[in-house]
């Protein structure tokens, strides 16, 4: 390889001289693989994550592990269906409590309040986020559930002569609970609910805004036709987190949930019942041969299932996508 | 009684004959009345951020029927005055305005005036296209829907002649049900001017309605102007002066004079006259500089 000579500069074909250099290459190369590495690394860590835990759940897999909702470990008698439908309940009603709410002090910071006021809700949700979850759960457990336990009691007795509500809100003997978990996990999820629909709202366009408002719209007018059909799919994805979240949540989950050796499919948000992780939690250490492998299958089944949601959670997004860019 | 707060106001709706006839009507049939009637009288206004005089000093009648130009260059001001035409920036933190802008004989910063009255009638075309993510359709129904009308023959009524006053009906009648995204640029910027007309407003507030199109788009946006002058005030801004030549009746020519002190920057108005006089003859020398090129 010739060094370009300056001299030769006006001459044609110097210009085209040192295009095949191999100069910087080296280095280049060398980042390529490192970042292709770690790319592979989530991939690697993924499979060995299913595989090594779905080995270890492999003795207790069988068609009535995910078609029976009979779990009594001493009959060796395990159907998860019981522990799954209790972490869909309770993930639904946090959602359910948490969503109406969030959206509400998004829209509040992003669209109402003043900049020193939003400034300031932001900070609050931060510090809300950062609070370990096992505090929540103490804080349920120790001075939640008291006043919950009367609460539910009224709720149960109020509901009691009225079809359907009657099976939803049942006889509420304890504050420990599918409704006290649903509740706390709404708490838990809000901060993240919040933060992502805050930023989501924060790229609706002005200019849109302006429009909307521009035509006589008023500001109500303008949120729910400009602001909330462009975050619909931002919106998607921050429920999603937050349902992920919840259905993995743990701690707080396993102090409030009441923890009954054999949940039941129930719509009776007022019973005791189990979840998935937290039964994981509690029973793990004391378990041994197809019962901690039926212990193991219950995380990974979860995982599993987090998994599709993300999937279907990223096609909706998708799909809200393209139709805010005119595409559908 | 006040009558931007009158909550009785009747839904405005088209005249029948409004649009019907543009289309083979030309500016020759409609000259523009020499001394119309005034819709605005702006008197010494001033517009504040955050207690900072941003713009100050304007005073400025608009005249029915007429398009009114505001030119000057950039950060003096002459957005930020249009913008107080619709009370948008009311939109801004801690934006405040001083003196007075009456519309019709009615302070539009007095304190019962409800800026939502206020902007349905008096419109506005922004500087950037910003059709809504929805249906042409839609788009143009939009505000219609807002003020009321929700019987669908009705809306298709108004949707039409909206359209065929943009001079778009032919482009889109086939895709009304199409997203108004899908558009060009300057389709989507006459279909947020046929927005605009759709409510039916005595002035239509344009705000750099040109820039991001090309020559031809362009071109003919200042014919459309041109069209509905007869039915709507206009006021634009722009930062072409070609385009204040060719398409305004009065010119505002704003600039912007700087503290030596503070050095912070405030925008004025330094003369409003016929745009014939302001590009021929204009009483101010710094005018004159702008339009000749010699500055900005």
């Amino acid at each position: 390889m010739t060094a370009v000579n300056l001299n030769d500069l006006d001459s044609s074909t110097s210009l085209v001289e040192g295009l095949d250099s191999t100069k910087g290459s080296g280095p280049d190369k060398v980042f390529r693989w490192a970042a292709f590495g770690a790319g592979l690394m989530v991939l690697v860590i993924l499979a060995l994550i299913t595989i090594t835990t779905a080995q270890a759940a492999w003795p207790a897999f069988s068609v009535e592990y995910f078609t029976s909702a009979t779990w009594i470990p001493s009959a060796q008698e395990f159907g998860m269906l019981g522990f799954l439908w209790a972490t869909l309940l309770i993930s639904f009603i946090g959602i359910l409590l948490a969503v109406p709410v969030a959206v509400g002090i998004a829209l509040f910071a992003t669209e109402v309040a003043p900049r020193r006021l939003r400034r300031s809700i932001t900070t609050v949700m931060d510090l809300l986020a950062a609070i370990p979850s096992v505090v929540f759960g103490l804080v349920g457990f120790y001075v939640l559930r008291a006043p919950a336990q009367d609460l539910f009691r009224w709720l149960g007795d109020v509901c009691a002569g009225i079809p359907i509500l009657n099976r939803i809100f049942g006889e509420g003997s304890s504050g420990t609970s599918i409704l006290m978990a649903g509740i706390v996990l709404s708490i838990m999820i809000l901060p993240i609910i919040t933060s992502i629909s805050r930023e989501v709202f924060d790229t609706v366009p002005r200019n849109d805004k302006e429009g909307a408002l521009a035509l006589g719209a008023t500001r109500s007018e303008m949120i729910n036709g400009v602001v909330i059909p462009h975050s619909l799919g931002g919106l998607t994805g921050a429920v999603m987190l937050g349902l992920g979240r919840a259905m993995g949540e743990t701690i707080a989950v396993t102090l409030l949930i009441g923890g009954v050796s054999n949940p039941p499919i129930t719509i009776d948000v007022l019973s005791a019942s189990d979840a998935m992780p937290s039964a994981i939690a509690r029973y793990l250490s004391e378990s041994a041969g197809t019962y901690r492998a039926a212990l193991i299958g219950l995380g990974v089944t979860l995982f599993i299932i987090t998994m599709i949601i993300n999937v279907l959670s990223r096609k909706v997004v998708g799909v809200f996508d393209r139709r805010i860019k005119g595409a559908a | 009684m006040n009558p931007m707060t009158d909550e009785e106001t009747p839904v405005p709706q088209p005249a029948p004959t409004q649009f019907s006839d543009l289309a083979h009507e030309t500016a020759e049939d409609h000259p523009a009345p020499v001394a119309g009637t005034t819709v605005f009288d702006v008197t010494d206004l001033s517009v504040l951020y955050s207690g900072f005089r941003a713009v100050k000093d304007v005073n400025i009648d608009i005249t029915e029927h007429e398009i009114t130009a505001f030119i000057g260059p950039s950060g003096c001001g002459k957005t930020t005055v249009l913008r107080c035409f619709n009370r948008m920036n009311d939109l801004i933190e801690g934006a405040a305005v001083e003196g007075s802008l009456k519309y019709h004989g009615v302070d539009l910063y007095e304190k019962d005036v409800n800026p939502v009255e206020v902007r349905r009638r008096i419109g506005m075309v922004f500087q950037k296209p910003n059709p809504f993510p929805k249906s042409i359709f839609e788009n143009v129904a939009y505000g219609p829907k807002l003020a009321g009308i929700k019987k669908k023959s009705e809306l298709d009524e108004i949707v039409e002649k909206a359209l065929r006053g943009a001079a778009i009906w032919d482009e889109v009648k086939d895709r009304l049900n199409k997203s108004g995204l899908g558009l060009s640029g300057g389709q989507q910027q006459r279909l947020c001017i046929a927005r605009a007309l759709a409510v039916n407003p005595e002035v239509i507030l344009m705000d750099e309605p040109c820039s991001a199109l090309d020559p031809i788009a362009t071109g003919r946006i200042e014919d459309l102007m041109e069209e509905i002058k007869q039915d709507y005030t206009i006021i634009i801004v722009t930062h072409n002066m070609q385009q204040a030549a060719r398409v305004s009746d009065r010119c505002a020519f704003f600039t912007t004079e700087v503290n030596p002190d503070s050095d912070q920057r405030t925008g004025t108005l330094v003369e409003f006259d016929a745009t014939e006089k302001m590009f021929s003859n204009p009483s101010d020398e710094r005018t004159e500089n702008y339009v000749t090129g010699r500055f900005g």
